[in-house]
């Protein structure tokens, strides 16, 4: 602004220099609202509670968790971009059939390569790596954001909700593996082969499994104190931010009796 | 209105196309390398069970197709004929254990030719996990006390769990799932002892089938 004013004559390439960077600052405060949006205000696990039936089910270990959490994530980006590609194209009578083609492609794509790379781990996913096609997170970003934004920012955004889901699957993974097991990254060498077998720890020494904990009801409750506990940031957060001063209201008073 | 629907019903169709294409090609790709993990899968569980030094045949060719209600249901269950320079050693059964606590229990058992149990393994399977699923060579190492057992006329009310007289060990908190493993190995071995002339005389293979 200050360039401006003390170099007028450059005034004729200045609105659309400042165009430029307004649109950029725009783009990069969008992506940032994107991150934001993706890994914790609205995270599909936490927040939107998209996906609960594998969220709960898969996550006894961290290796199913982080197995699903990137099949998952691999999926929402390539239909976000997939969606965002075509969006010109499919008339908005037949845009979900359509949607869910596409994220049926790709899930069978995944699932067939999971099934040829990560066989083990393939085989302890079981129905739930098909299952994606019914996350509703997945369908929910393809409606919501990738079909109506440019293909840059439909990818990012499935990234950023991919890695959030990810995220919470693989929390969730771990406490209930430490609980249940006492054990973190047990199979891990199933997903990312035999070199990984060394990142298995026995963080305790249980006698008996806690069953609890391994059982879906333990991942319900795992996902309840996980809930409270972001709320509880959340209001944090908000407790501390500077609150707009409530303007006070000036009552003007009006009596005539006293004058 | 009917150009619209037939404009919407060719733009499905060619989405249809293309995934259905799409999919078509990742299948042909990984195909070839899933028949491999697969069949690499199963070398693995059938070397656990039947000691790889004592066959030199090819036990993945080497299988048959059988039926017998003593291998659980009326399904066809897969054999592997473990040959030592076409000498018969061992077979490994799949069989199911159709009494499991939820569902059926597939179990892989091999037995050497004089009808002693050379190995077991549970392939599949849906108890609870924490305690049934201890059947598990992962979870526990129970399956492996089957090893070296042998079924007699004399010592079949022996093949049980410890609760019923016999000497297998039964979990805590889970005596179903055992004793459906023990009767399911105890019927398969019975069922070897019966017919094993016959199966190692069979020339055909399941292989063929495919």
């Amino acid at each position: 602004m200050t360039q401006e004013v003390a170099t007028p004559e450059l005034a004729d390439s200045e609105p659309a220099d400042n165009e430029l960077q307004a649109q950029r600052a725009a783009l990069k405060s969008e992506y940032k609202e994107l991150a934001w949006q993706g890994l914790w205000k609205n995270n599909p696990g936490l927040v939107q509670l998209l996906g609960l039936c594998p969220l709960l089910a898969v996550t006894a270990t961290v290796t199913n968790a982080l197995g699903l959490g990137l099949a998952t994530l691999l999926v929402l980006i390539g239909s976000n971009a997939t969606v965002s590609l075509i969006r010109h194209w499919v008339p908005k009578e037949i845009r979900i059939p359509i949607f869910v083609l596409i994220i049926a492609a790709f899930v069978t794509c995944v699932q067939l390569l999971m099934n040829a790379f990560t066989y083990g781990l393939y085989q302890a996913l079981g129905i739930f790596l098909p299952l994606i096609v019914t996350n509703c997170a997945i369908i929910g970003r393809a409606e919501a954001y990738a079909s109506k934004n440019p293909l840059a920012q439909a990818s990012f955004d499935g990234l950023m909700m991919g890695i959030g889901f990810m995220l919470i699957l693989v929390v969730l993974g771990a406490i209930r593996e430490v609980l249940g097991q006492g054990t973190l990254f047990d199979g891990i060498e199933l997903l990312l082969g035999d070199w990984a077998s060394g990142l298995r720890i026995q963080v305790l020494n249980l006698d008996n499994q806690f069953l609890l904990a391994i059982l879906p009801p333990g991942a319900f409750i795992a996902m309840g104190f996980l809930i409270a506990i972001k709320n509880a940031i959340d209001s944090k957060i908000a407790e501390r931010q500077p609150k707009p001063e409530e303007k006070a209201i000036e009552r003007v008073r009006v009596n005539f009796d006293a004058s | 209105m009917r150009k619209a629907i037939e404009k919407n019903a060719r733009i499905l169709a060619l989405f249809a196309i293309a995934c259905t294409a799409t999919v078509g090609l990742v299948n042909e790709l990984t195909k070839g390398k899933i028949a491999r993990q697969e069949q690499a899968q199963l070398l693995k569980t059938l070397h656990d069970i039947i000691d790889p030094e004592i066959v030199n045949n090819d036990l993945y060719q080497s299988c048959l197709l059988v039926t017998d209600e003593l291998l659980g249901n009326n399904e066809p269950h897969t054999v592997y004929l473990a040959k030592h320079d076409e000498k018969p050693v061992a077979a490994a059964i799949t069989t199911t254990a159709p009494d499991g606590y939820s569902g059926n229990i597939e179990l892989i058992v091999a037995l050497n030719y004089d009808g002693t149990v050379s190995g077991v393994r549970t392939l599949k399977h849906q108890e609870t996990p924490g305690l049934g699923d201890k059947v598990e060579i992962k979870k526990s190492d129970w399956i492996t006390s089957f090893t070296d057992k042998l079924v007699t006329a004399d010592n079949q009310h022996q093949w049980a769990v410890s609760k019923d007289g016999g000497m297998f060990d039964q979990f805590t908190g889970a005596t179903i799932t055992p004793r459906a493993v023990v009767k399911a190995v105890k019927n398969t071995a019975l069922y070897f002892q019966q017919h094993k002339a016959e199966l190692f005389s069979r020339t055909d293979s399941c292989r063929e089938n495919l």
